[in-house]
């Protein structure tokens, strides 16, 4: 890495807390390239937000390095020198100030000039839409207003990593959208590195340049959205993924010790493939139909493997006449390129 | 309408607890042949003033008692005390509830079991206490034992109190440029401001009420305080002067509920937050 790319590399980080029997982080090694959004996605207790702040140095690794732009910052370089900004999940807004006393705190603390934080907090109260509130306590304040000034207080110490803690958990679905178009919007034109920690898939593909898959400590998979979402490494990123995730069943003839994956969207009727797609015939016999407007998801079971749920998503314009009683049998299937083959044992893909 | 027995219950507990504020206030300005009726007099209101009212009592409280002194004395012990307590239970509390982890709570129960054991059990091991270190019949004595009631109590106020803001935003100016000794020393007071002032209140009243450590420790009438030194002043032998000693009570009594109006909303906060979350 370069001395002037503001990226973050991370080498076998571990980090056990006192008291605990596993590691919360366990050998993560990654890469956060300058300028990107990598978002750490991975279910409650992953260890998503302990690796989130040990590179804040809000928690000091049990093992392993951290490097921000190519400085050395795991042993000895705290929080404040480590030129990063970050909101938490809460904001942690300070109740006693007002906003425009919220957005200048850092650089109050920084001891610049007076002019230069007034100058700076009103840029950053624009860029953010809440120029109109700087005299307000953060009680005064909706949700969304919130998340913004904690945002501006992040940007006006002008970091060179943003550091981000599940900023939206705490808004109301209809907010969320457009708060995650800002923010990406906003990124982008930035362009400033940024680790945005989150359980949510759905926001961690609408934002991340790269998504890393975490599970118990582990980062289970590092890619694009689209990488992680169409080419799984494992069972774990394959089924956290996609609403309704990828249904997995045994291979026929496979002796169970294959599983066969493949994503409910491309579990359709044979006949709406064309002639030429090479397909795997998926027999399914119907359990229940749900009908959600846009889609319809079509709950059953397949004869080879009669324990698990399959389920397929059916767009609104395809297979309007299926027979949609009980255990009505549809002449389904999957497009070989789209099956994915995982060991049963281990979770793990098998190329072929 | 629906509010008519909503007031006439709010009526009720301001009677409750304003009576004895009029009681103590028409007693002080009373002339004696108006306090010291015969009980066969039934056509005597009491609760009005029959006689013209008199400043007799206040002249016998300021003029031939040594109140002042005994206000300027409780006020030193009260200042003293409260720097004390407030020096040594802040941040033991804020370190019990932040530092410690899972001891952090049983070392504050520990410490808030101390708090239960009685003065009237404590008073004479520590007049040996204090007769050791020569503060029998000085201020100093109180000073010395007062904090062992406050300190306890507030420090397992504080915690409470601590751990109900969130670490967050201590955590939050750890990022924004502080070192962690100066997120205690600059910014975590602010936060928990409410609970500091809850400690002052509390120390205060203790210090204004206290009456059996005060009677042990202090013989001389120029050192005593005025919980102390009224009843001793004007309780003379089974002769009550009930005009000066209820001129002594109302006099006392206006700052403090002054005081308690001032921070009545933060106290209760202080009791409520610690209470629920600690």
């Amino acid at each position: 890495m370069s001395e002037t790319s503001a990226g973050v590399e991370i080498r076998q980080l571990h980090k056990r807390f006192k008291g605990g029997d596993h590691d919360a982080v366990d050998g993560v090694d990654l890469s956060i390239r300058d300028g990107e959004l990598l978002v750490l996605l991975g279910p409650s207790g992953c260890g998503k937000t302990t690796l989130l702040r040990m590179i804040a140095g809000l928690e000091h690794p049990s093992a392993g390095e951290i490097y921000i732009a190519g400085r050395r910052v795991d042993q000895d370089v705290p929080p404040r020198a480590r030129g990063i900004a970050m909101v938490f999940q809460s904001y942690a807004l300070y109740p006693h100030r007002t906003v425009s006393g919220n957005i200048a705190f850092p650089l109050e603390a920084a001891h610049l000039p007076r002019a230069v934080i007034a100058e700076k907090v009103r840029w950053a109260a624009e860029l953010f839409g809440i120029a109109g509130y700087l005299d307000r306590y953060p009680r005064q304040l909706s949700g969304g207003e919130r998340q913004r000034v904690a945002l501006c207080r992040a940007v006006v110490r002008d970091p060179q990593v943003f550091l981000l803690d599940e900023p939206l958990a705490n808004l109301d679905a209809k907010l969320r959208n457009t708060a995650r178009d800002e923010l990406k919007r906003f990124q982008r034109q930035i362009k400033r590195t940024t680790v945005y920690v989150t359980h949510d898939q759905v926001e961690a593909m609408g934002l991340g340049d790269r998504i890393a898959v975490m599970d118990r400590g582990k980062v289970r998979q590092v890619g694009t959205p689209h990488e992680v979402y169409e080419d799984p490494v494992d069972t774990f990123v394959a089924t956290f993924l996609g609403q309704p995730p990828m249904n997995l069943v045994e291979q026929p003839g496979g002796g169970g010790r294959t599983l066969l994956g493949f994503r409910p969207e491309h579990l359709l009727p044979s006949d709406h493939f064309g002639d030429r797609e090479p397909l795997h015939p998926i027999p399914l016999i119907v359990r229940r139909v749900e009908y959600l407007g846009s889609d319809r998801y079509v709950y059953g079971t397949v004869e080879f493997a009669p324990d698990a749920t399959v389920i397929a998503k059916l767009p609104a314009n395809i297979g309007r006449a299926i027979p949609e009683e009980e255990g009505g049998r549809l002449d389904f299937a999957v497009p070989e390129r789209a099956l994915c083959h995982f060991d049963a044992q281990t979770g793990a893909r098998v190329r072929r | 309408m629906k509010r008519v027995p909503l007031y006439a219950a709010a009526l009720g507990f301001i009677v409750f607890a304003g009576f004895p504020f009029y009681w103590m206030f028409i007693t002080a300005f009373k002339q004696n042949r108006d306090l010291y009726v015969g009980a066969f007099d039934t056509r005597h209101v009491p609760w009005i003033f029959n006689d013209p009212p008199t400043l007799e009592h206040v002249r016998l409280l300021f003029g031939q008692t040594d109140f002042l002194r005994w206000v300027a004395n409780t006020l030193l012990v009260i200042v003293a005390v409260v720097i004390i307590t407030v020096a040594l239970a802040v941040p033991a509390g804020y370190s019990l509830a932040r530092l410690v982890g899972r001891w952090g709570g049983r070392l504050g129960m520990g410490i808030f079991f101390t708090y239960l054991i009685p003065p009237t059990l404590l008073f004479i091991p520590f007049s040996r206490v204090i007769a050791l270190l020569g503060l029998q019949n000085s201020l100093g004595a109180l000073i010395l034992v007062y904090p062992t009631i406050t300190v306890p109590f507030c420090t397992w106020l504080v915690m409470g109190f601590v751990r109900s803001v969130p670490w967050d935003i201590e955590e939050q100016a750890m990022i924004d440029g502080y070192s962690r000794l100066a997120v205690i020393i600059r910014i975590a007071p602010r936060l928990i401001l409410p609970g500091i002032l809850t400690v002052v209140v509390f120390t205060f009243t203790l210090v204004m009420q206290e009456f059996v450590y005060a009677l042990t420790f202090i013989s001389s009438v120029d050192r005593m305080t005025v919980s102390l030194g009224v009843p001793i002043a004007l309780v003379r032998g089974d002769v009550y002067h009930w005009g000066s000693l209820m001129a002594a009570a109302l006099f006392t009594s206006i700052p403090l509920a002054i005081l308690y109006n001032l921070f009545i909303d933060r106290f209760i906060q202080g009791f409520t937050m610690g209470a629920v979350k600690g």
